[in-house]
């Protein structure tokens, strides 16, 4: 389904949703109800949106899925996907309990997605910015080769465009079923980085609920400026394997956002309510820096030549 | 080196090591019964044979249980045959010398390279010194630091694989196990001298990728390569610890296989049995395939040799 058609449709979907009159199944409770994991509190999924998905009471942050990460972070109407139809092939021919072709097929019937990033061109507060949105709903995030090449393609496409390149992870890690390919994305999108990174392009990695194993040991710790959502849990290895590993419990904050924080291993923790806006402003600010288009930028501001934007008090002449 | 002790058998090698032994009797009787001669004689054709047939009828469970064999020649095996005075580098110059990642400097057939390689013990001690091959962060930020040292000096890089992965555990991830595996592929990806990487026995995961963003990727016969170990493959896919074989399999992550992927160059021939059967042999090969790539990369331009890695690893993908 085409992104807009998806936009116009929620809309109806929800109308129907609330002209249902009959007794409700335990599905139709589900959706217009949902439990808050941290507080327990029953939440209106309505009220439950309007929010952002973030628990009103105890600021919880839901899980969200890449379409709604874009609504969330893309000015109205301004995102166009690239690479909307690039599908995964199966190439090492994968079967475990299940054939790989078969697992996609089931993946994609139930987020709706056809891979677990969505990519694109935007505006972010009138701004243009390349921006990725990964779906842990589809395929647990995971990363084959599909989601290394659409992250790749989004760098080069903010390098040609000397646009700002956001990504937002959330993954399990490294798709399985491609074996040695998917490790290979991780080399894939670090190296198409480091000429983005050579060349200036400024590159913030969003780091939700739950980033872990190839993704975060390559593209999403390798952000100018690394944000973490409140709660979400980043790691590379996954809190059992390391349980298992070295036999003893962990902290109970093991691997949050704010234990990352603490650590010295991201930037900020931002709460959904202001990740938009803190990215306009970490884009404004390096707009043009150290470079003299940036003294002729604030020259022309100052002058107030078709510029509407408002302007810091102190800047007024 | 460990060349003269007696190879350990592994269990698909049990039926060779029982006919080894009862040729041993027979051999004991020998001066008592002459005419046992025939006897041995048949027996060491039957020996030859299914030896053969064993070895060329591989599971890729049995590559891996040879990729793990305890008297594998490890890193600094490799690195002493090669150079017996090679320098060793130690530390990551921010507080840790981390075992399970060696480095140093090293000649090659006249050619001077830095290098690094994942290293796991052979005693218990050593193998708990090295973590058991398994690196912390500090481990790769030590490579990572050889890494500059090489590009500054334009000298070529060479990586030794032999993890089973980078090690999980809360210091660890304290210390950013991922940042550091990150900063690895990008710097590898960026330098601008030729890199050659081989994966001599476990090339498991991110922890092997971190020192394999190579223009060169060459792999040991029985060694084997792939996105998560075997067993966790089969404890998430098949919810069972007694999957592995089924995991080793579907993940196609032998030699041969990875070849075909196109995800490596070449594949090194190991000594009948695997390179815990002659030290030398596989060192001897290891090297004469290593001087090679160099020699043949070391005529591109550092614009080039950087270019050709990134395209290299720019055309990795299976997607319609
Ligand atoms: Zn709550």
């Amino acid at each position: 389904m085409d992104l807009k058609d998806w936009f116009a449709s929620r809309q109806k979907r929800r109308e129907i949703q609330e002209v249902i009159t009959q007794p409700l199944t335990t599905e139709e409770y589900c959706a217009l109800w949902k439990q808050c994991f941290q507080c327990r509190e029953l939440l209106y999924t309505r009220d439950l949106r309007t929010n952002l998905d973030v628990c009103p009471k105890c600021d919880y942050h839901f899980r969200i899925g890449a379409l709604d990460r874009i609504e969330q972070l893309a000015d109205e109407n301004s995102f166009e996907e690239l690479d909307a139809d690039m599908r995964s092939s199966d190439p090492l021919n994968f079967f475990d309990t299940e054939a790989y072709t078969k697992r996609q097929d089931e993946a994609s019937r139930k987020s709706g997605l056809r891979e677990a990033v969505l990519t694109g061109l935007c505006k972010i507060e009138g701004q243009t910015a390349a921006l990725g949105c990964m779906d842990f709903g589809h395929f647990g995030g995971s990363m084959g080769s599909v989601v290394g090449e659409k992250v790749t393609r989004l760098t080069e496409a903010a390098l040609e465009r000397k646009s700002p390149l956001i990504v937002v992870c959330s993954s399990g890690g490294a798709r399985m079923q491609e074996g040695i390919l998917s490790l290979m994305q991780m080399a894939k999108t670090s190296s198409v980085l480091k000429t983005f990174n050579d060349a200036g392009g400024l590159y913030i990695s969003i780091l939700s609920e739950p980033t872990f194993g190839g993704v975060t040991a390559s593209f999403a710790m390798l952000g100018d400026f690394i944000i973490a959502e409140p709660g979400a849990r980043i790691g590379f290895a996954g809190r059992r394997v390391i349980e298992q590993t070295i036999r003893q419990k962990l902290p109970a904050d093991f691997q949050t956002a704010e234990y990352l924080l603490k650590h010295g291993q991201v930037d900020m923790v931002v709460s959904r309510n202001k990740l938009k806006e803190t990215l306009a402003r970490l884009i404004t600010f390096h707009q043009g820096a150290g470079t003299s288009a940036n003294a002729n930028n604030s020259s022309e501001n100052s002058n107030g030549q078709g510029s509407s934007e408002p302007k810091p008090l102190g800047a007024r002449n | 080196m460990a060349t003269d002790k007696k190879p350990i058998p592994l269990e698909f090698e049990q039926p060779l090591a029982i006919l080894a032994q009862n040729m041993d009797a027979l051999e004991k009787q020998l001066s008592d019964n002459p005419e046992l001669e025939a006897d041995l004689d048949r027996m060491q054709e039957q020996y030859n044979s299914l030896k053969r047939s064993l070895y060329l009828n591989l599971r890729p469970i049995d590559h891996l249980a040879i990729a793990r064999h305890p008297q594998r020649p490890y890193t600094r095996d490799y690195f002493s045959a090669w150079d017996p005075n090679w320098i060793e580098l130690h530390g990551d110059r921010k507080g840790v010398d981390d075992a399970a990642m060696v480095g140093g400097l090293l000649e090659i057939d006249g050619i001077k390279v830095v290098a690094v390689g994942t290293q796991k013990g052979r005693t218990l001690r050593d193998k708990q010194h090295c973590n058991f091959g398994m690196p912390q962060p500090e481990g790769y930020r030590k490579a990572l630091r050889l890494f500059r040292h090489a590009d500054k000096f334009k000298l070529p890089i060479l990586c030794l694989i032999d993890t089973q992965g980078a090690y999980p555990g809360i210091a660890a991830e304290e210390h950013n196990q991922s940042q550091a595996i990150a900063e690895n592929l990008m710097e590898l990806a960026g330098v601008t001298v030729p890199v050659v990487a081989a994966i001599t026995g476990e090339g498991g995961s991110g922890g092997a990728l971190a020192i394999g963003v190579a223009n060169r990727i060459l792999m040991l016969e029985h060694s084997v390569y792939s996105v998560i170990t075997p067993e966790g493959c089969a404890s998430i896919l098949w919810r069972s610890n007694d999957k592995v074989s089924e995991a080793c399999q579907a993940m196609k992550m032998t030699a041969k296989e990875i070849l075909q992927l196109g995800v490596i160059d070449q594949v090194i021939k190991e000594p009948l049995g695997g390179a815990h059967h002659d030290y030398q042999a596989v060192a001897a090969n290891l090297k004469a395939a290593i001087v090679l790539q160099l020699q043949e990369l070391l005529k591109l331009s550092p614009k080039e040799v950087r270019q050709h890695r990134q395209d290299k690893f720019r055309a990795f993908g299976s997607f319609r």
